[in-house]
């Protein structure tokens, strides 16, 4: 059994009378390739504003690795390992690729509090970036700025910056939202490229991505955690089906 | 009964000011509130209503009432104008592009009316029946003060009742609360924001021309005054009439006060108050909290 | 590990960061120009003067408001506490030596910017702008409040020992003034440049660029965001007690609204975020205010203003701005291999 690095208990939040997450307790360990799940409005994002500090909850606790991160900031929470990228895309648009990846490296090894030494002298901080930016195979890229990218692979800048955090555990919320089905493969090719010791946890709408990527997949409907479990178990459970073909009825 | 007096002297004098910064304000909160667009030019449709007002009134002989009236239209289809062609190009923008925009619109502003109409005050001539005293029972007080009060009165309580019961106050409030959202229900913000512009303007207007007898009215009217509208709006909480109009009244009784006993370097008391104010709440006193 | 990565720092990404702080060609330029106008113009060098000092001024401003992004209303407040510092220094406590009372302005206005900034920074929008703006106001409420010791309006006259023992302060001809100060903002310039292309910098960039992605990269953007605020007030601290050693005289419209907002009209005028927006910017409104708003003005006030409109709507980035969307022009019309990346 992997060590357990993020872990929920009895996480709740709620909105005035909205119950937007309701009692959630959730582990993902080391390794862990989790995706979660849900119909539109179940909460997903507000689960991981709480897990990133975005949002602080009504009740309950969330720990990393054991300890108690309930009152961290999300900005402590970064630098003790959890890094998360956003459905919109938050890029530095007007800089380049290479310097959006190494504001997150500059600021992990603690380069960015420098005053006096020009940022081109740490070449450490160039390398690592350059060195991500080329497992991800952006380095064509490297000196573009992010707003002559086209949309797919800007998310993956959006990966590349948390993953210059080198965290522990990593969030992708939607990492293909809005990514035009040509351009999609190099999202999943990213995905699976990943660290295999980190613990990852995915939101998604894509069911194709979810199925070729989790191990586990975690449910969550109307903020509370309606089912568990593998890939098969969760594609042959009828009432999760339900949940969702309920959805597209009323889609129409 | 003679600190009593003063008491009343004081309170009706500051809240006739009070009135008349909540009047001129009270646009650039709702303004504010609904689009977020900072807009430094509000001095100076307050200015150019004034000017329409009190030259109407000086030149071609008009009445009171009407050229309010008067007042009130031109500037209001005149902000329309300006609104269409070149406030909605930066709704989008930077707040610093809007702070700019406004303050080069202010500038050419008090620039035509120096050119065209010359820098010096104009004065107002208020109607036989406005000047005076009038016999309060407990007090007299100056006539025009007090009827600026029930004016004022009348406007809160009239606009208040907009804001909650009619159907286009409700869509206000709630694209204030949340323009997505209200976008999302179907409501026309942007042509919610120009009604809303329009009907700022035109209030400022009236608020250029009631105040013109006290606060005075040149060219410069359009930034002397700037920072109390702005300090209302911040203080009173953006998009909120009630807000406004008590900040409105808290600073005119403030600034009544201060230019009696503290004649030199009043202002200050007021600056100091907004910081302390706008850090135990920066939304302002009625503002929603972030 | 060595040799496999060497070739990513060969990367033209790599290099192009790895040399974003050398001197470019041009950049000796503007020195060499002041220097000559020394000897080409020595009958306006008490303009000249003014104008170096308002560089100055315009710089520190963009240290807050293109690099970090706040945006203030109020930042004559350290101008003015700068001044008044070294003009009270040398009226009540007989501090007549001019460096060493550049270094206490600086500090002053330094710790003034930090505290202000912990306790105002919290804030946004509009409510920034009005504690900003209500701070500086404050300020020259009081300066006229204790005017029998900052003598208000009419202000009080200073005198100060040559510099180095050497220089004397010559109120007429202003020849040692200029070169005083043109020394200390070429110094002062080295350090905000060294500032601006430092991991610091870049991290302040970042904040302007998308504050709310910054939190999640794990930056503490409060806390940078003050000390780039007490930065850029301790660099404007040491442009108004240089005036006020220049001029050898010091008032309460060192603090006034109106000098807050001519600094932010020079700083977009020139282009912010630039570093030499606001050489450009100075340059232009000074020289065109010298010579228009004392003749006309009123057709100066117009003049500007629709300025100020026609840049918010159509050249947000000032004149830099402009010339860089040139320079991208013509780079396409010849085909350049590779795009640049940001400056």
């Amino acid at each position: 059994m992997s060590e357990v690095l993020l872990e929920t208990r009895g996480l709740s939040r709620n909105f005035g009378a909205l119950a937007a997450t309701r009692d959630v307790t959730f582990r993902l360990e080391a390794g862990a390739r989790r995706a979660l799940i849900g119909p539109n409005g179940a909460g997903k994002t507000t689960f991981i504003n709480l897990l990133t500090g975005v949002l602080k909850p009504s009740h309950g606790s969330v720990l990393l690795k054991g300890r108690d991160i309930t009152a961290a900031s999300q900005a402590e929470r970064v630098k003790l390992g959890i890094a998360r990228t956003f459905q919109i895309n938050r890029l530095f648009r007007g800089l380049s690729v290479l310097e959006n990846v190494y504001i997150a490296v500059a600021e992990r090894v603690g380069a960015a509090r420098e005053i006096f030494r020009p940022a081109g002298w740490r070449k450490d901080v160039i390398e690592e970036s350059m060195h991500l930016l080329e497992t991800l195979k952006l380095e064509r890229d490297a000196r573009h700025r992010i707003s002559e990218l086209p949309y797919g692979r800007q998310r993956l800048v959006e990966i590349a910056i948390a993953l210059g955090l080198k965290p522990e555990v990593l969030l992708l919320d939607e990492p293909a939202a809005g990514v035009p089905s040509a351009e999609s493969h190099i999202i999943l090719d990213a995905i699976a490229g990943l660290p295999p010791n980190i613990g990852v946890l995915i939101i998604e709408h894509d069911m194709d991505l979810v199925f070729r990527f989790a191990q586990h997949i975690t449910v969550l409907v109307s903020g509370a955690i309606f089912a568990e479990g593998t890939p098969k178990e969760i594609g042959a459970n009828a009432d999760v089906r339900a949940v969702y073909l309920g959805q597209a009825s009323t889609r129409g | 009964m003679i600190f009593g007096i003063d008491v009343a002297s004081i309170l009706l004098g500051g809240f006739a000011a009070g009135m008349v910064l909540f009047i001129v304000s009270v646009g650039l909160s709702v303004t504010m509130g609904l689009m977020g667009f900072v807009n430094l030019a509000h001095g100076g449709f307050a200015m150019i209503g004034g000017y329409v007002i009190v030259l109407s009134m000086n030149r071609w002989g008009v009445g009171f009432v009407p050229a309010m009236a008067l007042g009130f239209i031109l500037t209001a289809a005149f902000s329309v104008v300006l609104e269409r062609l070149l406030y909605s190009r930066l709704y989008r923008a930077v707040e610093l592009d809007q702070v700019l925009f406004t303050i080069g619109l202010v500038f050419i502003m008090i620039a035509a009316v120096t050119l065209l109409i010359g820098p010096e005050n104009q004065q107002i001539q208020l109607p036989q029946m406005l000047r005076g005293q009038m016999d309060l029972g407990f007090t007299s007080y100056r006539t025009y003060s007090v009827v600026l009060i029930i004016i004022g009165v009348v406007f809160v309580v009239a606009l208040w009742l907009g804001f909650e019961r009619t159907r286009m106050g409700a869509q206000i409030r709630a694209a204030v609360d949340n323009r997505r959202m209200a976008e999302s229900l179907g409501i026309n913000v942007n042509r919610l924001f120009t009604l809303t512009f329009a009907f700022g303007s035109g209030m400022a207007a009236l608020g250029g021309g009631l105040g013109a007898e006290f606060l005075g009215l040149d060219p410069q009217y359009a930034l002397k005054y700037l920072v109390f509208f702005l300090i209302v709006v911040a203080v009173g909480g953006l998009g909120r009439v009630t807000g406004v109009f008590y900040a409105a009244l808290i600073i005119g009784v403030l600034d009544f006060v201060l230019k009696q006993y503290v004649p030199r370097g009043g202002t200050l008391y007021i600056y100091a108050l907004t910081i302390l104010l706008l850090l135990w709440r920066p939304q302002g006193l009625f503002g929603k909290s972030a | 590990m060595t040799t496999p990565s060497a070739h990513l720092l060969q990367h033209p990404a790599a290099l192009a960061l790895a040399r974003r702080h050398h001197l470019r060609a041009w950049e000796p330029l503007p020195w060499i120009l002041a220097i000559a106008a020394y000897f080409a113009f020595p009958t306006y060098l008490t303009f000249g003067t003014e104008l170096l000092v308002t560089i100055l001024f315009a710089l520190s401003l963009d240290l807050a408001l293109g690099y970090a992004g706040i945006i203030t209303l109020g930042h004559a407040a350290f101008f003015g506490v700068g001044a008044y510092a070294v003009g009270m220094l040398s009226i009540y406590a007989g501090w007549t030596e001019p460096i060493s009372a550049l270094f206490a302005a600086a500090i002053t206005a330094g710790v003034l910017g930090l505290l202000s900034g912990w306790v105002l920074l919290r804030t946004r929008g509009l409510t920034l702008l009005m504690l900003t703006l209500s701070f500086a106001a404050l300020l020259e409420e009081l300066s006229n409040q204790f005017g029998e010791y900052t003598g208000g309006f009419d202000g009080k006259n200073l005198t100060f020992l040559p510099i180095l023992g050497l220089f004397e302060f010559d109120q007429l001809s202003s020849k040692s003034q200029y070169l005083y100060v043109l020394a200390v903002l070429f110094l002062v310039f080295l350090v905000v440049r060294s500032i601006i292309y430092s991991p610091f910098g870049q991290s302040l960039t970042g904040i302007r660029e998308n504050i709310l992605r910054m939190p999640a990269v794990g930056t503490p953007v409060q806390s940078r965001l003050v000390m780039a605020y007490g930065m850029s007030a301790a660099v404007a601290g040491v442009a108004g007690a240089l005036l006020a050693q220049a001029t050898l005289f010091v008032n309460q419209t060192f603090l006034s609204l109106d000098r807050s907002a001519a600094v932010i009209i020079i700083l977009i005028l020139g282009g912010y975020g630039r570093l030499y927006g606001a050489f450009i910017g100075a340059i232009a409104y000074m020289a065109l205010s010298h010579f228009l708003s004392k003749a006309y003005p009123t057709a100066w006030q117009l003049g500007l203003g629709l300025l100020l409109v026609v840049i918010a709507l159509f050249a947000r980035n000032g004149v830099l701005g402009i010339g860089e969307r040139l320079w991208l022009f013509v780079g396409w019309r010849f085909r350049r291999p590779g795009n640049r990346a940001a400056p």
